[in-house]
């Protein structure tokens, strides 16, 4: 790699993570993220004391993750990152900046996603870690110390942290190109989210073409809807695949993506509308 | 001489906006020096620019500045500085901010970006102001932080939509001042400006645009005689004007002949100037002392107006 490039994608960042990290139109992404932290806090002040159950605790905390962590923060987290690289620079009739520089636009490109993912994945995961922390706040030492190195505490919450990193890529990226390629960023989140929302009534082999299918394969606890549940008999179990195939396959989909949002920006022209 | 590569050519380009024309069929080839675009609002002056700069691209044709094609930027930016009309900046920066990003993402290290930083800063007289924000700055000084980014790497070809609006008096004559040094410096400009006598005063050429189109390029002089049904004017400063008149009216291709307000010159209308000249040769002779000739029109408000209309070309 031509090492001018890395020095540009340094000076994108120099300027994006100022604006990822500390603008005010991100405030509600750190709303977004520390919700549940304060849920898991509450709930764990409530429970001091009191006996305990870990299992039901693990499988609030599997739940919590897998349908308001990863479907609804970390996603609309995303949205608001990611759409607004190129999309909230349109907005602010400040992208010409960029454009006039010699940079080539894969590499600005480049540099911004490096920019909002390192904002995401500090936001998101530092999030996901103390919700673990505080979920199990009211256990007592020893316990911790168990489930934390004889059973599979570190294990469950290394999990969660790289799965929370995998979202913050696999949608990252998603949103980054619809931000490139729609004037409304609200149409492509609706269409995304429903789509993501309804994996699980897919034929299976079209559960493979979103993110959280292999966002759940790779989560440490399955919740899968029970007999009986509301529109349980719609859905299609497709199997859990393996975390040497989730992986690369979400990065795989990941660099597509990007391959496309590349070749857009590639054309893209400045039209301020007035 | 200067070759395909020492110019900006526009190849038949033509830029449609949906339905709306832009420009169309634009054919050009600029050589250095400053060229300035002069046409009225809505003429195609800032789109030619944004064409040339790969802000947007052509519907049809091709561009090439000094050999390169405007969708290169990391190429062509490394020879191009574009001081946009755009007044809108990157969120939070201040004037430094903004021209030392600049250098970073072109490639400088630290050092050698805060050095061309503050050089340029210099030049446009904003150091006070450089560490303050520019949503505070005032519309000269917007201006003038625009100018100092767009010439902060020392480029080649330097593209200047309205660069004077909102300067005052002295900044406006020591940026013209700039624009002079630059253009004998080998360097192209591109100026846009609806400010006729001073487009007048810097340009070594001109391009006149309306609805889109190209209507005239080149030196003034030489655009001006192609404009063959408006009869050239020339000012004769002589010292018996009223003979003089008497003998030029014998030559048929002299329109019109008018005694200038103070008594002392004569203003000629001709359909030929090169025979008037040779005609006037004769005449003074017969006892005219003539003390100047000077062409009355060949400048490009006039010029602007016998292509376009009476009405003062806007941004």
């Amino acid at each position: 790699m031509n090492p001018l490039w890395w020095s540009q994608i340094a000076a994108v960042l120099r300027i994006e993570m100022k604006k990822t990290f500390f603008s005010r139109r991100g405030l509600w992404v750190y709303l977004l993220a520390f919700f549940p932290l304060v849920l898991f806090a509450v709930y764990s002040i409530r429970e001091f004391g009191r006996p305990s159950n870990f299992g039901r605790d693990t499988n609030v905390f599997a739940t919590v993750f897998q349908v308001f962590y990863l479907r609804l923060a970390i996603f609309f987290g995303c949205v608001g990152i990611f759409m607004n690289l190129f999309r909230g620079e349109v907005l602010d009739r400040s992208l010409h900046f960029y454009f006039l520089a010699p940079i080539r636009r894969e590499v600005l490109l480049a540099g911004k996603f490096i920019a909002g993912l390192t904002a995401a994945i500090v936001i998101f995961t530092s999030s996901i870690a103390l919700q673990f922390v505080a979920l199990y706040a009211h256990y007592d030492a020893e316990t911790m110390r168990d489930y934390m190195l004889r059973g599979n505490g570190i294990g469950h919450l290394i999990a969660y942290v790289g799965v929370t990193a995998l979202a913050c890529v696999g949608y990252g990226c998603v949103f980054l190109a619809a931000g490139v390629l729609m004037r409304n960023p609200i149409v492509p989140a609706a269409l995304i989210l429903v789509w993501e929302a309804v994996n699980n009534f897919l034929p299976s082999l079209l559960q493979k073409f979103s993110v959280i299918f292999y966002l759940k394969s790779l989560c440490p606890i399955q919740i899968a809807p029970e007999a009986g549940e509301a529109f349980s008999f719609l859905t299609i179990a497709a199997n859990p695949i393996p975390a040497y195939v989730a992986v690369p396959g979400l990065l795989a989909l990941a660099v597509l993506v990007l391959i496309f949002a590349a070749a857009r920006v590639r054309r893209m022209e400045i039209a301020y509308v007035e | 001489m200067s070759g395909p590569n020492d110019r900006i050519v526009f190849d038949n380009v033509s830029k449609f906006y949906g339905d709306v024309l832009g420009v169309n069929r634009v054919n050009l080839s600029i050589p250095p020096g400053i060229t300035s675009l002069v046409g009225p609002n809505g003429s195609g002056k800032t789109t030619l620019m944004n064409l040339l700069t790969g802000l947007i691209r052509p519907t049809r044709g091709h561009i090439r500045i000094l050999g390169i094609r405007p969708d290169e930027p990391e190429q062509l930016f490394r020879l191009l500085g574009y001081c946009t009309q755009f007044d809108t900046f990157p969120r939070g920066f201040t004037g430094y901010q903004f021209v030392y990003s600049y250098l970073r993402l072109y490639g400088c290290g630290h050092g050698e970006a805060d050095d061309l930083t503050w050089r340029a800063i210099e030049r446009v007289n904003l150091v006070d102001a450089a560490n303050r924000k520019i949503a505070g700055y005032s519309k000269g000084m917007r201006q003038r932080i625009k100018l100092a980014q767009a010439t902060c790497h020392g480029p080649s070809i330097l593209v200047l939509d309205e660069p004077l609006n909102g300067l005052d008096p002295l900044v406006r004559s020591e940026t013209i001042a700039l624009f002079k040094q630059l253009a004998e410096e080998g360097m192209h400009l591109i100026v846009s400006s609806h400010i006729l006598h001073e487009v007048d005063a810097i340009s070594d050429q001109v391009i006149i645009l309306s609805n889109g189109y190209v209507v005239a390029e080149g030196q003034i002089r030489g655009v001006r005689d192609e404009i063959q049904e408006h009869p050239m004017q020339i000012l004769i400063r002589c010292n018996r004007p009223g003979a003089l008149a008497s003998k030029i009216f014998e030559h048929e291709y002299v329109v019109e002949a008018r005694i200038h307000a103070d008594g002392k010159g004569l203003l000629v209308k001709t359909r030929d100037a090169s025979r008037f000249y040779l005609a006037l040769n004769h005449i003074a002779m017969n006892g005219v002392t003539i003390e100047s000739i000077a062409p009355a029109d060949d400048d490009v408000n006039s010029v602007y107006e016998y292509l376009i209309g009476p009405e003062e070309p806007t941004k």
